[in-house]
């Protein structure tokens, strides 16, 4: 607790006292009659004002700034004029307990935001100050700040990495979990990036600092978390604006109340004013807003800070809400739903040659090209011999024609092939096809293959659980492929053979096809479809670690590729919606339900108080349910 | 040019939302957001008029809240 809260804790408890003290005295002194007189009364009433000025000093003094800066509609304003309306009608004690249950409830707010203001410093809590770097062989410890890229730093076991950066000796393992959520450490050798905020578990390790503190992983993902209030949902907006009007209002109201009804009640009566009066004085009491513009913005920060914990980036409550909305989820298929890795299945021969060297001469006529195709042949034919005299020209979406050792090879698809007037000899129906032709004699092909990323299936399904109706895949690969791996996985919609732009304009359709209003997320690695992300109502991108384009372009950012965290978002999504809604319309509907109650003289100014400060607490602590994971 | 503030002590939610409204009114702010959670304020405006906005801004924060003061980072 800080030292000004406690310092209202000992307010409170010694006014509650004083009052307690106050009341006891008083109602003895009614029951013995003894203070019946009314020479007594300034007494009673001094007992009273001792407790009430103790609790109700600071709001009465912040209520008289207020009016100094114009503040009129001020909430200490309000609760000082209800309760030295209290006083005035005769109603010592509940003046008193008004102001003393008001400050209960603000002390307890301000526990609640700094307790989960703090929790979710604690979420974040990746950032290290200092850093150990080598200069001139000795090694120093600076502030990050002052390390420039470049300068070669060290990490010892078990502390937090300061810096990205490149490492350039040692090897060890890292935990990412503070920024990916994904507990099971990866390894890193020489040559490997590591991000700052990281935990390095395993051995020391030096390394190139890449890029400057500003510019690091951790401090990017911190002030994207900080700016997400900026985007404000439209209940955040919806419930400021309420407050604006509700204020003056109910305030209104209640000097409506005070006046009219005597004036035809009984307009010399004084116990007629007294009762219309006090009744008013409830509604003052009520028409603070602050429970409502408290806990939705709660709602929304507790749902963003329990989600970055997971390692699961959202850029403002109003992509919460937009989330929350949707219905269909748009994939991006070649490292999304699938791992992004080709593998070679099967070669098939159509002439009499080794499978080893048709590997080999399509690997030969592929070895510059940077397609996963490409690298995967690459790879599967082991080494190659760069030497042997190549010039390569790539058809843009067909393959490569290449001059291998004076020979033409031809080695990409269907429509490379057939281009060049030859027929394959392939039953390409169901996936990734790569023919091979040598001085326009076919050679044989090869089936490559990307397999579903583990868990695919069971997020799909746990999607549908969470009540997504629509999943669709988009991909710019041939339809054979892409409609096999959508079928595996029970995607509703394929499209097939898209080229980037293709991909916009599918989603441009799908959106325009939603009916009720329903939105459409679109996942997807954030680097090759920024387009694709940015269109999208929400655009999600995975594996984001280190990448920044897919961080800037995203509005929600999942650090690493689980596909189970998407119907986790959704989750929070929902909860954080419903967590809203909960306090909203209960907040509204106990300070409705008291107004008229108050009006009819029903209740009174305790039941007032409780509908605005206990009505905060509740709905604070509500909100703070969407902290947990 | 945007810039991020802490505002320090801000107390209350409301507070902050009208904080938020009355800076957007000050003259040369493109955009002005204070969020209650980060007590985080932040301003687009041209560079030329940052300097006056910021002691506006000051000024308006102050009304409403007499202890909260607006930090640069």
């Amino acid at each position: 607790m800080k030292k000004k809260d406690k310092k209202r804790l000992y307010r409170i408890v010694l006014s509650a006292i004083l009052l307690a003290v106050a009341v006891v005295v008083d109602h003895v002194g009614i029951l013995s009659g003894v203070l019946e007189f009314s020479g007594f009364t300034p007494l009673i009433l001094a007992l009273y004002l001792i407790p009430y000025v103790i609790i109700g000093g600071g709001v009465l003094k912040e209520a008289l700034q207020g009016i100094i800066h114009g503040q009129v509609f001020d909430e200490n304003f309000l609760m000082g004029i209800a309760t030295i309306g209290a006083f005035c009608t005769g109603e010592y004690a509940e003046g008193v307990f008004v102001m003393l249950f008001y400050s209960v409830g603000e002390l307890f707010e301000h526990i609640a935001v700094g307790k989960s203001r703090n929790s979710i410093k604690a979420l974040l809590s990746l950032q290290s100050d200092e850093a150990t770097v080598i200069r001139n062989g000795e090694s120093f410890t600076v502030d990050c700040d002052c390390v420039e890229v470049g300068e070669r730093i060290l990490v010892r076991p078990g502390e937090k990495i300061p810096l990205d950066a490149k490492i350039c000796e040692g090897e060890s393992t890292v935990d990412t979990s503070a920024l990916t959520g994904e507990s099971l450490p990866r390894e890193v050798s020489v040559g490997d990036e590591i991000h700052s905020g990281c935990i390095n578990l395993g051995g020391v390790i030096y390394a190139d600092v890449t890029k400057r503190y500003e510019e690091s992983t951790v401090s990017k993902i911190l002030s994207l978390v900080e700016d997400s209030a900026q985007n404000k949902s439209k209940s955040e907006s919806f419930i400021t604006k309420f407050a604006r009007f509700y204020t003056p209002a109910v305030v209104i109201a209640a000097a409506l109340l005070a006046i009219l009804p005597p004036l035809f009640i009984g307009i010399g009566d004084s116990s007629v004013w007294k009762e219309w009066v006090y009744r008013a004085l409830t509604f003052l009491v009520i028409s603070c807003p602050c429970a409502l513009v408290i806990s939705v913005p709660l709602s929304y920060f507790s749902g963003i800070g329990s989600a970055s914990s997971r390692g699961i980036l959202i850029k403002g409550s109003a992509y919460l809400d937009t989330l929350a909305h949707c219905d269909t989820i748009v994939f991006d298929k070649t490292g999304t739903l699938t791992e992004g890795r080709f593998r070679i299945d099967e070669v098939h021969l159509a002439s009499n040659i080794d499978p080893k060297e048709l590997l080999r001469l399509a690997a030969l006529a592929e070895q510059f090209s940077n397609h996963p195709i490409s690298r995967s042949i690459v790879e599967a034919a082991g080494e190659i011999d760069s030497s042997t005299p190549t010039t390569v020209e790539e058809i843009f979406g067909h393959g490569v024609k290449a001059s291998v050792d004076g020979d033409i090879l031809l080695v990409g698809n269907d429509k490379l092939i057939k281009k060049f007037g030859i027929i394959p000899l392939a039953n390409t129906d169901h996936s990734t096809v790569v023919h091979v032709a040598k001085n326009g004699l076919y050679l044989g092909y090869i089936f490559i293959s990307d397999k579903e990323k583990s868990g695919a299936r069971e997020a799909l399904a746990s999607l549908r659980r969470a009540g997504i109706e629509k999943t669709v895949m988009l991909t710019g690969d041939r339809a054979a492929a892409g409609n096999q791996i959508g079928k595996q996985l029970g995607i509703d919609e394929i499209y097939t053979e898209l080229l980037p732009d293709g991909k916009v304009s599918a989603i441009e359709k799908i959106i325009a096809s939603q009916k009720n209003e329903k939105k459409v997320a679109y996942v997807g690695d954030g680097i090759n479809d920024a387009p694709v992300i940015t269109r999208a109502d929400v655009g999600i991108a995975m594996g984001a670690l280190g990448s920044d384009a897919a961080i800037e372009a995203a509005d929600i950012v999942l650090m690493d590729d689980e596909l189970s965290k998407i119907t986790d978002t959704i989750t929070l999504a929902r909860r954080t919606r419903r967590i809203v809604i909960q306090n909203i319309v209960f907040a509204l509907g106990v300070k409705a339900a008291v107004l008229v109650l108050g009006a009819c003289g029903l209740v009174g100014l305790n039941a007032a108080v409780f509908a605005d400060v206990g009505v905060a607490v509740i709905a604070i602590l509500n909100s703070m349910r969407n902290l947990k994971k | 040019m945007k810039k991020t503030f802490t505002l320090d002590e801000v107390d209350c939610a409301n507070c902050a939302a009208r904080m938020e409204r009355k800076i957007n009114e000050i003259e040369g702010v493109i955009s002005a957001s204070v969020s209650f959670m980060t007590q985080k304020l932040t301003i687009e405006a041209s560079e030329n008029d940052f300097d006056r906005i910021l002691k506006e801004a000051q000024k308006v924060v102050s009304k409403i809240d007499s202890d909260c003061r607006i930090i640069a980072k």
